[in-house]
C-alpha cells in the first residue's frame, strides 16, 4: 500500500515532465520535416528561433516568478546583458576563433554567466529583504541596463579596450581601431549563429534544468519559501541562500536567450521592445497565461503568443483586439489551480495585508 | 545540565513588556507545559526561543549554546524545531513533500547532482523518501502522502505540522497550541501521540496549552504565564492548585 502509493507519486511527475518533453520532441521532428520538405513560409521560418528565445526567457522567468514566488519585472535586462556581452565576445574573436563550433558555445556561457552574475548583484540585496522589493528592483535595473546600453561606447586598438560614455570621438584611439559598441547603434556585425538546432538544444537544456530542480532537495527549499517563508526558517532553510539560487539561474536562462537573440539579427540595439519594460512583461504574460509554476504551459503559452500575433498579422486592425481578448478569457476564466491562486490573491491582496503584518502566531 | 536554560529572557513591544524577565528549566526527556491566558506571551516566548524576535534582555542555552538572538534556520539546525498555532503548512506541496523539505539538513546532495540526476540524486531522495514515510505512518498519515498539504483536514494537517519538525531531527520539540481546535477524541489521540514521540524518538517537548486537561494530563511540570510573566513553576499538580494561578485561570 504505502511502497504503491510512494511509487505512484514518482511516477506523477515523471509521467507530466515525460509529456513534457515529449512535447518539444513532436515540435521538433515537425519542424525538421516542413524544413526537409521545404513546406515553410518564410515568415514561420523567421519565427523558429525567436520561438525558442521566448520559451526559454518564459520557463526561465517561470522559475522567479512562479517556484519561487517572487515576481520579477526586468527579466528583459538580463537578456539584454547576456546579449550585449556574447555578441561584445562574438565581435572580438570572430577573427581569433574562426569556428563557430568553438565560439558560439563559448558565446553562450559567457552571456548567462555575466546575466547570472548580474542576477546576483541584483539579487544579493533585494532577496534579504522581507517583502516584495524584487518588482520594483528588477524593473529599475532592465530600464538603467537599456538606458546604459545606448550610451555606452567601446573601442578596440592596439592598446587595448577603450570605454566612453560620450561618443566615439572621446574613446580616444588609435588609428587602426574599431569601435565594437557605438552607443544606440549598437553592435553591428554578430556573426549570425543563431540556428533553430541550437535553439532547440538550448530550450531543452533550460527546460530540463528547470524541471531537474523543481524536483530536487534545492527546488523544495524553493518551494517552501514560496508557501511559508516564516515555516521553511523554522526548518532550518537558509532564505536568502535559497532564493538567490533561483533568481541566479533564472538570470543565467534569460542571459542564454538574449545570445540567441543578439547572435540571430545584424544590428543589436537596446529599445523599450526588444529589451524594455515590453518585452519584460509579454514574457510575464506568457507566464501567467501558461499557468504559474506550470513549465509545460509555458512553453506552449510562448509558442502560441509568439506565432500567433504574426499570423494575424493581414488582420491587424483586429489583431490586439484578439490578442486582448484571448489575454482577458484566459485571465478570467481559466481554471488551472495556479491561476485560481493567482485571481484569489489578487482580489485577497487588501483583506489579508493587515493580518500578515502583524507578528508570527 | 539542563536541555533548555531560559534566564531573565524579555521583550518589549514600545511600551507592551510581552515576556519580562522569563525563566525556564528543562531537562532532557521532559514533557514540560507553557500555559496562561489568551495573550499573555507564550507563543512571544516561542517566537524568541527560535530566533523570530530577538530578546531586549536575557539569554536562553540549549545544551549550554546561545540559541537566543540567533537566526531561525540556525537555532533550528542548533536542534529546536517548532510548530504555530496558526498552521502553516507548505500548502502547494504534497504531505510528503512537507516532511521531506523538513529533512532538508538531514539528507543532502548538492545542486549539481539534482540537476544532472546523478547516481546519488536517485539514492538519496529514496533515502528521503523512507524516512518520510516513516514519520508519517507515526502520525497515521502515511496513506495520504500525496495528498496537497492544503487538502487535508484540520487536525491532520496539526499532525503534519509536528511531522515536519521532527524530521529536522531536534533534540527540543516546541509545540505552540497542538490541539487547538480539536475535538475531545482527537485531543486524547494527540496526547498519546505525543506521550509516544517522547518515548519514541527520546524527544525532549516544551508544549503551549490552553486546555488544562491536555496540560495535566501529560505535563509532568508546568510553567504559568500571566501577563508576559511567570505566575508560578514546578509540578503540575502542585501548580494547579496554586491559588494565584486559580484566579489567573478563573479571572479570564
Ligand atoms: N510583533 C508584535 N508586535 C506587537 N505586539 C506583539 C507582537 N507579538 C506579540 N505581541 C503582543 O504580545 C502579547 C502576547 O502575545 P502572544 O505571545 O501571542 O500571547 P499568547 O500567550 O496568547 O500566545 C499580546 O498582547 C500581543 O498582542
Ligand atoms: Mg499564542
Amino acid at each position: 500500500m504505502k511502497q504503491g502509493s510512494r511509487l505512484s507519486n514518482m511516477k506523477k511527475s515523471t509521467k507530466t515532465n515525460g509529456i513534457t518533453y515529449l512535447m518539444l520532441l513532436v515540435a521538433f521532428i515537425v519542424v525538421q520535416i516542413f524544413t526537409a520538405t521545404d513546406s515553410m513560409t518564410n515568415l514561420i521560418k523567421g519565427l523558429l528561433v525567436p520561438a525558442c528565445i521566448y520559451i526559454i526567457m518564459a520557463v526561465s522567468l517561470n522559475l522567479t516568478v512562479g517556484i519561487l514566488g517572487e515576481l520579477s519585472l526586468g527579466h528583459a535586462g538580463f537578456m539584454c546583458v547576456g546579449a550585449f556581452a556574447s555578441s561584445f565576445f562574438s565581435v572580438c574573436m570572430r577573427d581569433v576563433i574562426t569556428s563557430e563550433w568553438v565560439r558560439f558555445p563559448l558565446a553562450i556561457i559567457i552571456g548567462g554567466v555575466v546575466a547570472a552574475l548580474f542576477g546576483f548583484i541584483v539579487g544579493i540585496p533585494v532577496l534579504r529583504l522581507r517583502g516584495d522589493y524584487l518588482a520594483i528592483v528588477t524593473l529599475a535595473f532592465g530600464e538603467i541596463i537599456k538606458n546604459l546600453m545606448n550610451v555606452l561606447y567601446v573601442g578596440l586598438d592596439s592598446n587595448g579596450f577603450h570605454f566612453s560614455m560620450k561618443g566615439t570621438t572621446d574613446l580616444g584611439m588609435e588609428a587602426d581601431g574599431k569601435v565594437i559598441v557605438k552607443g544606440a547603434l549598437g553592435i553591428t556585425g554578430t556573426p549570425r549563429d543563431s540556428t533553430f538546432v541550437v535553439a532547440f538544444i538550448l530550450v531543452v537544456i533550460t527546460v530540463f534544468v528547470v524541471l531537474n530542480v523543481v524536483n530536487s532537495r534545492q527546488g523544495r527549499a524553493i518551494m517552501s519559501i514560496r508557501d511559508n517563508r516564516i515555516a521553511a526558517e523554522s526548518i532550518g532553510i537558509n532564505i536568502t541562500k535559497y532564493k538567490l539560487m533561483a533568481f541566479v539561474v533564472s538570470a543565467f536562462f534569460a542571459g542564454i536567450a538574449g545570445v540567441l537573440y543578439s547572435h540571430n539579427i545584424a544590428t543589436l540595439t537596446a529599445t523599450t521592445n526588444n529589451f524594455g519594460y515590453n518585452m519584460s512583461i509579454m514574457v510575464l504574460v506568457y507566464v501567467v497565461l501558461g499557468g504559474i509554476g506550470n513549465i509545460r504551459g509555458s512553453i506552449i503559452a510562448a509558442v502560441i503568443l509568439t506565432v500567433l500575433p504574426e499570423l494575424l498579422r493581414e488582420f491587424s486592425d483586429y489583431r490586439m483586439l484578439v490578442y486582448s481578448l484571448v489575454l482577458i478569457f484566459m485571465m478570467l476564466f481559466s481554471s488551472s489551480p495556479a491561476m485560481v491562486n493567482f485571481r484569489e490573491k489578487l482580489s485577497l491582496k487588501g483583506k489579508n495585508k493587515s493580518k500578515k503584518e502583524k507578528g508570527v502566531a | 545540565m539542563a536541555l533548555l536554560e531560559v534566564k531573565d529572557l524579555s521583550i518589549h513591544f514600545g511600551g507592551l513588556k510581552a515576556v519580562d524577565s522569563f525563566y525556564l528549566k528543562i531537562e532532557k526527556n521532559q514533557l514540560y507545559g507553557l500555559i496562561g491566558p489568551n495573550g499573555a506571551g507564550k507563543t512571544t516566548v516561542f517566537n524568541l526561543l527560535t530566533g523570530v524576535y530577538k530578546p531586549t534582555s536575557g539569554e536562553a542555552r540549549l545544551d549550554g549554546k546561545i540559541i537566543s538572538g540567533k537566526k531561525t534556520a540556525d537555532v533550528n539546525k542548533m536542534g529546536v524545531a517548532r510548530t504555530f498555532q496558526n498552521i502553516r503548512l507548505f500548502n502547494n506541496l504534497s504531505v510528503l513533500d512537507n516532511v521531506k523539505t523538513g529533512l532538508h539538513n538531514q539528507t543532502r546532495y548538492s545542486m549539481l547532482t539534482g540537476i544532472l540526476k546523478l547516481p546519488g540524486y536517485f539514492k538519496k531522495e529514496a533515502e528521503m523518501d523512507k524516512k518520510a514515510m516513516e514519520l508519517l505512518e507515526v502520525f497515521d498519515l502515511h496513506n495520504e502522502a500525496q495528498t496537497l498539504a492544503c487538502n487535508l483536514p484540520y487536525g491532520k494537517q496539526r499532525k503534519l505540522e509536528i511531522a515536519r519538525a521532527l524530521a529536522t531531527n531536534p533534540k527540543l520539540l516546541l509545540l505552540d497550541e497542538p490541539a487547538a481546535g480539536m475535538n475531545p477524541n482527537e485531543t486524547q489521540e494527540l496526547m498519546d501521540t505525543i506521550r509516544f514521540i517522547r518515548d519514541k524518538f527520546d524527544m525532549t517537548i516544551l508544549l503551549i496549552e490552553h486546555d488544562m486537561r491536555l496540560v495535566s494530563g501529560i505535563c509532568e511540570e508546568i510553567t504559568v504565564l500571566n501577563f508576559g510573566q511567570v505566575l508560578a513553576s514546578g509540578e503540575t499538580s502542585e501548580v494547579l492548585k496554586n491559588p494565584e494561578v486559580v484566579t489567573a485561570y478563573l479571572g479570564e
